[in-house]
C-alpha cells in the first residue's frame, strides 16, 4: 500500500485513490469538502450546494462527489465507457477566483497528470441546464485529446443572473480515473488498492447494479406510477412555495430547500420516464419547462433567504 | 512618430471567435483614434487562444491644434445677444475681438482647441473598445461587472519612440495596464515587461508562443506535410480545420500517428469525419492503398518524452472513437442487408415540420414526385422513385445519428449493402447536391430526378404553409433549393415546366392529415375524392390525438384507393349535418390557392436566376424582357432566349434595333392612346408612298417567317439575327418617312407598319423592359 507521502509523487493506483486526492487537493485550497447529496440527481450540478448556492452575494467554496444517475445511459454494465449510475467531482466557488484555471491545473497534477509532459487544452463549451434555468460559459478540458472536466463560469441560474459569479468544476470521475490508471473498461478498473486484502475492482462493485437498473429503467419501471409522482412532486413543491411566510408560532421560515428537493424529484422521474421512452419529443419541451418553472421559483425564494445574501438567519420573535 | 502595442491577455478564447476579433480590435481602436484627430501609418492584429494584440506604428503624438472663428453680434447689440454669444463660445468679453464688417463692428470669437497627447486619446479609445467589444457572447467572472470573452488578466498598452516606451494610464475595473506579459501557459509561464511590439514578439517567441495565426498555420502545415512525407503518406486539406487547430495553440507541435488495422476498413469518410469531429485530427491518406491510415494531432507543448505520451494518449481517445464508429457502421450494415425496413418505419415517427408531416409523409411525396420528372430527365420511373424512397433512410442509421454531416455519404453505403443499382445508390448520396456554390451538380438522370424532387418538394412544402424567406431570415435555405433547382436545370439541360411541377408538388400535400384543415389543394383530376376529402376534413377536426379520427383517415384512405370513397362518405355523414357548401367554398379557395402558390413560387425562382445569370454577365432587365415572354416556368427555354438577345445586343446592329423597336413602341403606344384605339392589323403595301415604306414591307415579309420557325425550332442565335436584318430597313424608314400625315389612310397604315415591327419583336423579347 502506498503511503500518504508516496501519494504526491506516485500516480494514483485505484478509483478511490483518485478520489482521495482530489478531496485533499480541494480542502488544501479552503473548499468544505461536503458529502453527497442523499437524493437521485443527473449530474452534481444539482446538489443544491451547487444550484441554489451559485445564487446571491454570500461568498461559497465547496467540493464533494455526486453519484448521478443517467437512466437513458444504461447499457447492462456491457459498456466500457457508460453508466446509468455514476460519479461526478464538483468544485464550486463564488466569486470565482482570479487563478481558477490554475487551481484546476493543481488538482490534474495531484492526480498525477503532469501538465509538462501531457497536453492540455482548453476548448470552447458552452454549459446550458434547461431544466434548471441555467447557463455559463467556459470550456471542456481535453488532456491528450480526451474531455477530462468541465469549467464553467456560471452567468444565470434559476434565471436569476449570477452575482457575482461561481466558477464550477467537474469532473467524470470514472472516465478520468481510467485515463490516469490505463484501463480500458470500466469495469475492470480497481476500486480500492489492488494489493489490499479484498482487491475490489468496479465491476465487483457496480456490474449487477448496472444490468439490474438498466432493466427497471428501459423495461420494468412502472410508467403510471412515475407519472403519479412527477405530478405529486410538482404539486408538493407548489404547495411548500405558496406556504404562508410565518408558520403557526408566527416564524418566518421560507422553505426553499425543501420545495427544491421536490424539483431535483420531479427533474429525475422526468428522466425515467424519458428511458422508458414514453415522452415523445414534443412533450419532453413541456416536461423541461415544468422541471424549470419549479426551480426557478425555487430560485426566487431562496435568494431572499440568509443563506444567499450572507446576512444572519432572523431571530424568531420572543416568546415564539 | 510613436508606435502603439495594445495586448489583452485573458483565459482561451474560443477559436472561432479569434479572426474576428482580431478585425475587430483593429478596427474599433484605429477608427477611435482616427475620430480624435490622430493618424497613423500601420496597424495590424494578432492574437494566440490567450491574447488579442494590436500594434500600431508610426502614430502621432499630438492629434492637431485647431482653430475656429466665429463672427457674433454687433458691439451695439444688447447685453443679453453678447451673453448668449458667449455662452455659446465659452468665452469671456475680454477675449473677444472686435473687427469692422459691413454693416459696422461685430464681436468675433476665435476658439483654439489645443492638440492632446496621443497617451490620452489611446487610452480613452481602448477602454470604450474593451467595454463595448462585438464578442458573439460574452460573459462576467469573479465580483467584477466588466464583460469579456473570457476573464480578462491584464493589458498592455504601450508608446514607444526613440527615447523609450511608456505605459499609457488606463484602468478597467482593476485591470491597470503595464508593460508586462506572460508566455507559454507550461513552459514559460512568468511575466516579463517588454519595450515595444519588436520586443514583444521576440521575447513571446523564446516564451515559447507563435503569436502570427498565420505563421501558426503556415507551421502546421509544412509540419504534418513532412511527417507524412516521412511515410509515404499525404496530408487531407482541410483549411477550416487548419485555421481552428491554429487558434487552440500558442506554440504548435504537430505529432503523427497510425490507425489501428483494425479500423481500416471503415469508410474513409468516417474515419476522417470522426477524427475531424471529436478530435481535430487532420487525416493521413497512403497513396499506395488509397485509404486513410493515419493522423496527425497538433499539441501545444514540447514535452521531454517528444510527444510520446500525448500521443499514446490521443491514440487511446481515437480507439475508443473508432470503436463506437465501428460498432454503429457494424449495425447500420445489419439493418441495410435486411432491407431497410426498420429505418422507413422510424422515419414515421420524426417530425419534418409539424404542418408538414413526418419524413415518411414527405418522402411519399418526393417518391411521387420523382416518378413525375423521371421521363422528364431520362431516368427510369422505378428506378427515380425507389432512389427516392431509399434516399432519406440513413438519417435513422446510428452513424448519421453521430455524424449529421454523413448524411447522403453513408445513405449510398447502405443502398449498395442493401442491393440496390449503382445508380440508385448513387442518387441517396448525391440527391442534396447541390449544395453550396462549389458543390458540383449531379447528371447522372436518377441522381438528377430525386435531387429535383426533393428540393421541389421543400419550395412547395414551404410555400403553401407561407414560410418563405424573408431579409436575411431563411431558417430552410429555400434559397439555396431553388438556386439547387436552377442548377439542376439549367447544368442538365431540363426541359420542364417549373410551374406545372410545383402544382403536382403542392397537390400531393393534401394528403397530409394535419394539413389539409388549413390548405385545401385541389389534386389534378381528383376532383371527386377531394371534394370528399375536403368534406371530411372540414366536418372532423383536425386533431391528432383523437383514435375515431385517425382511424376514419385510414379508412378513408384505403377507401379513396379502391374507389369506394362515395359510399364511404355516406356512412359517415349519415348521423352527421354535412356542410357540403362549406365544403365547396374551401374547394375554390384551394384551387385559386393553388395557382397562386405556383405562380409565387416562379416569381422566386425568377429572382433567383436574375441572381444566378447576373453572375455569368446577363443583364437583369435583358433577363426581365425575357421573363415577360410565354413559356417562362421552362429555365432553359428562357436562358437561352436570354443568352442570344443578350449576345445580339452587344453589337452595333442589335443597339440600333433595340433603338428602332423602342422608337416602333413609344409611337404605336402615344398614337394609341391619342386614337383610342390597337393598331394591329392591316398594313397594306399599296398605301406605301416613300422607298424605305416598300423596304421595310419587303424586310418584314422576309424576317417574320424566318423569325417565327426559329422561335418555334427556339434557336434564338437564328431568331436574334433575323430581327437584326431589320435594323436598316426600320433605321431609313424613320430617317425619311413620316408617320403622322394629313392622308389618314397613310398615317394609319404606317402605324400598322410599326405594329408589325413590334410584332416581330414581341415573337423574342418584351423589348419595352430593356434599357438603353
Amino acid at each position: 500500500m502506498t503511503s500518504p507521502k508516496d501519494n504526491q509523487t506516485a500516480k494514483p493506483v485505484c478509483f478511490q485513490d483518485v478520489i482521495l486526492r482530489l478531496q485533499s487537493y480541494w480542502a488544501a485550497q479552503g473548499c468544505a469538502v461536503l458529502q453527497p447529496y442523499d437524493m437521485e440527481v443527473g449530474a452534481g450540478t444539482f446538489h443544491p450546494a451547487t444550484t441554489l448556492r451559485s445564487l446571491g452575494a454570500r461568498p461559497w467554496a465547496a467540493a464533494y462527489v455526486q453519484p448521478s444517475r443517467r437512466p437513458t445511459d444504461g447499457r447492462y454494465g456491457e459498456n466500457p465507457n457508460r453508466l446509468q449510475h455514476y460519479y461526478q467531482y464538483q468544485v464550486i466557488i463564488k466569486p470565482s477566483p482570479p487563478n481558477l484555471q490554475e487551481l484546476y491545473l493543481g488538482s490534474l497534477k495531484a492526480i498525477g497528470l503532469d501538465p509538462m509532459i501531457h497536453d492540455v487544452r482548453f476548448v470552447e463549451d458552452d454549459w446550458e441546464s434547461p431544466t434548471l434555468g441555467a447557463w455559463g460559459l467556459g470550456w471542456e478540458v481535453w488532456c491528450d485529446g480526451m474531455e477530462v472536466s468541465q469549467f464553467t463560469y456560471f452567468q444565470q441560474v434559476g434565471g436569476h443572473d449570477c452575482r457575482p459569479v461561481s466558477g464550477e468544476l467537474t469532473y467524470g470521475l470514472e472516465r478520468l480515473a481510467m485515463y490516469v490508471l490505463g484501463v480500458e473498461h470500466v469495469m475492470d478498473m480497481p476500486f480500492n488498492h489492488p494489493d489490499s486484502p479484498i482487491p475490489l475492482r468496479y465491476g465487483d462493485i457496480f456490474r449487477q447494479a448496472e444490468r439490474e437498473y438498466s432493466r427497471w429503467n428501459f423495461d420494468q419501471a412502472d410508467t403510471d406510477t412515475l407519472l403519479q409522482h412527477f405530478k405529486d412532486a410538482e404539486a408538493e413543491c407548489d404547495r411548500i412555495l405558496s406556504a404562508p411566510e410565518t408558520d403557526a408560532a408566527g416564524r418566518a421560515i421560507p422553505m426553499a430547500h425543501p420545495a427544491y428537493d421536490q424539483a431535483i424529484k420531479a427533474s429525475h422521474l422526468f428522466n425515467l420516464l424519458d428511458a422508458r421512452g414514453v415522452i415523445s419529443v414534443t412533450e419532453r419541451q413541456a416536461y423541461i419547462g415544468r422541471v424549470r418553472a419549479l426551480a426557478k421559483r425555487c430560485a426566487d425564494l431562496f435568494v431572499t433567504t440568509s443563506a444567499a445574501t450572507g446576512e444572519a438567519l432572523p431571530a424568531f420573535p420572543a416568546g415564539a | 512618430m510613436p508606435d502603439l502595442l495594445i495586448e489583452l491577455f485573458s483565459e482561451e478564447i474560443p477559436a472561432r471567435m479569434q479572426a474576428r476579433a482580431r478585425e475587430d480590435l483593429r478596427k474599433l481602436v484605429t477608427d477611435g483614434l482616427v475620430e480624435a484627430g490622430l493618424t497613423y501609418a500601420s496597424a495590424g492584429s494578432l492574437s494566440t487562444p490567450r491574447r488579442l494584440v494590436l500594434t500600431i506604428e508610426g502614430l502621432t503624438a499630438h492629434s492637431p491644434t485647431t482653430r475656429e472663428e466665429r463672427k457674433g453680434p454687433r458691439t451695439d447689440a444688447p447685453d443679453a445677444a453678447l451673453q448668449g454669444f458667449l455662452r455659446s463660445t465659452g468665452l469671456t468679453r475680454d477675449q473677444l475681438e472686435a473687427r469692422d464688417d459691413k454693416k459696422g463692428q461685430v464681436w468675433f470669437a476665435v476658439i483654439q482647441k489645443p492638440g492632446r497627447p496621443a497617451s490620452e486619446i489611446v487610452a480613452e479609445v481602448l477602454e470604450t473598445t474593451i467595454r463595448n467589444f462585438p464578442w458573439p457572447k460574452s460573459m462576467r467572472w469573479g465580483a467584477g461587472a466588466l464583460r469579456w470573452v473570457r476573464p480578462l488578466h491584464s493589458i498592455i498598452c504601450l508608446l514607444s519612440d526613440e527615447s523609450g516606451a511608456a505605459v499609457v494610464p488606463l484602468e478597467i475595473e482593476g485591470i491597470t495596464a503595464g508593460n508586462s506579459t506572460r508566455g507559454h501557459r507550461f513552459m514559460a509561464p512568468d511575466a516579463f515587461a517588454v519595450s515595444g511590439f519588436e520586443d514583444y514578439a521576440a521575447k513571446l517567441r523564446r516564451a515559447k508562443v507563435m503569436l502570427d495565426p498565420a505563421e501558426r498555420e503556415a507551421a502546421i502545415r509544412q509540419e504534418a506535410a513532412n511527417l507524412a512525407f516521412a511515410r509515404g503518406w499525404e496530408i487531407m486539406p482541410d483549411d477550416g480545420l487548419l485555421t481552428e487547430v491554429a487558434g487552440l495553440v500558442e506554440w504548435p507541435v504537430p505529432l503523427m500517428g497510425a490507425i489501428e488495422d483494425r479500423f481500416l476498413s471503415l469508410p474513409p469518410e468516417v474515419l476522417q469525419t470522426s477524427m475531424k469531429e471529436h478530435q481535430k485530427f487532420f487525416s493521413a491518406r497512403n497513396p499506395k492503398t488509397g485509404r486513410i491510415e493515419g493522423f496527425v494531432t497538433v499539441a501545444n507543448i514540447e514535452t521531454p518524452d517528444h510527444g510520446e505520451t500525448i500521443l499514446k494518449g490521443n491514440q487511446r481517445v481515437l480507439a475508443a472513437r473508432l470503436s463506437d464508429a465501428a460498432f454503429f457502421w457494424e449495425n447500420d450494415l445489419r439493418e441495410a442487408r435486411s432491407g431497410m425496413a426498420d429505418w422507413a418505419e422510424g422515419l414515421a415517427h420524426v417530425t419534418f415540420q409539424s404542418k408538414l408531416g413526418s419524413q415518411a409523409d414527405r418522402i411519399a411525396r418526393i417518391a411521387a414526385l420523382a416518378r413525375e420528372i423521371a421521363p422528364l430527365v431520362g431516368a427510369d420511373a422505378d428506378q427515380a422513385e425507389d432512389a427516392a424512397r431509399i434516399a432519406k433512410l440513413d438519417l435513422r442509421s446510428a452513424m448519421v445519428g453521430e455524424f449529421p454531416e454523413l448524411q447522403g455519404t453513408m445513405g449510398r453505403y447502405y443502398a449498395l449493402e442493401a442491393g440496390k443499382t449503382p445508380e440508385v445508390a448513387d442518387a441517396a448520396r448525391d440527391h442534396y447536391s447541390p449544395l453550396g456554390p462549389s458543390d458540383a451538380v449531379p447528371s447522372a438522370p436518377v441522381s438528377v430526378a430525386v435531387a429535383l424532387a426533393d428540393k421541389l418538394d421543400t419550395l412547395t412544402g414551404f410555400w403553401a404553409i407561407d414560410e418563405k424567406p424573408t431579409g436575411s431570415k431563411d431558417p430552410f435555405a429555400l434559397r439555396r433549393a431553388a438556386l439547387g433547382v436552377i442548377r439542376l436545370v439549367l447544368g442538365n439541360g431540363v426541359r420542364i415546366s417549373l410551374r406545372q411541377l410545383a402544382e403536382v408538388a403542392a397537390s400531393s400535400l393534401w394528403h397530409n392529415v394535419r394539413f389539409s384543415s388549413e390548405l385545401a389543394f385541389l389534386p389534378a383530376g381528383k376532383t371527386a375524392e377531394a371534394k370528399n376529402w375536403l368534406r371530411v376534413s372540414s366536418a372532423h377536426p383536425d386533431d391528432p390525438d383523437d383514435v375515431s379520427f385517425n382511424a376514419s383517415i385510414e379508412d378513408f384512405y384505403t377507401a379513396l384507393s379502391a374507389d369506394r370513397v362515395t359510399d364511404l362518405m355516406l356512412v359517415w355523414f349519415e348521423d352527421e349535418e354535412a356542410e357540403p357548401k362549406l365544403g365547396e367554398e374551401r374547394l375554390l379557395s384551394g384551387d385559386k390557392r393553388l395557382t397562386s402558390l405556383s405562380t409565387d413560387l416562379l416569381a422566386f425562382f425568377h429572382d433567383r436566376l436574375k441572381v444566378f445569370l447576373k453572375d455569368q454577365g446577363i443583364r437583369h432587365d435583358i433577363i426581365d424582357a425575357v421573363i415577360a415572354m410565354p413559356g417562362n416556368d421552362d429555365l432553359v427555354l428562357l436562358v437561352n432566349r436570354a443568352t442570344a438577345l443578350n449576345d445580339v445586343l452587344k453589337t452595333e446592329d442589335g443597339t440600333n434595333l433595340l433603338q428602332g423597336l423602342k422608337r416602333a413602341g413609344n409611337i404605336l403606344a402615344q398614337a394609341e392612346e391619342k386614337d383610342g384605339v390597337e393598331y394591329s392589323f392591316g398594313a397594306d403595301p399599296k398605301f406605301a408612298e416613300t422607298d424605305a415604306e416598300r423596304a421595310l414591307f419587303a424586310a418584314l415579309d422576309k424576317a417574320e417567317p424566318a423569325i417565327r420557325e426559329a422561335v418555334r425550332l427556339e434557336d434564338f442565335q437564328a431568331a436574334t439575327q433575323g430581327i437584326a436584318t431589320l435594323r436598316r430597313p426600320i433605321d431609313a424608314f424613320f430617317d425619311t418617312v413620316q408617320i403622322n400625315t394629313d392622308n389618314q389612310i397613310v398615317r394609319r397604315n404606317r402605324l400598322n407598319l410599326l405594329s408589325r415591327i413590334r410584332e416581330a419583336g414581341r415573337l423574342i423579347a418584351d423589348f419595352g423592359r430593356i434599357e438603353g
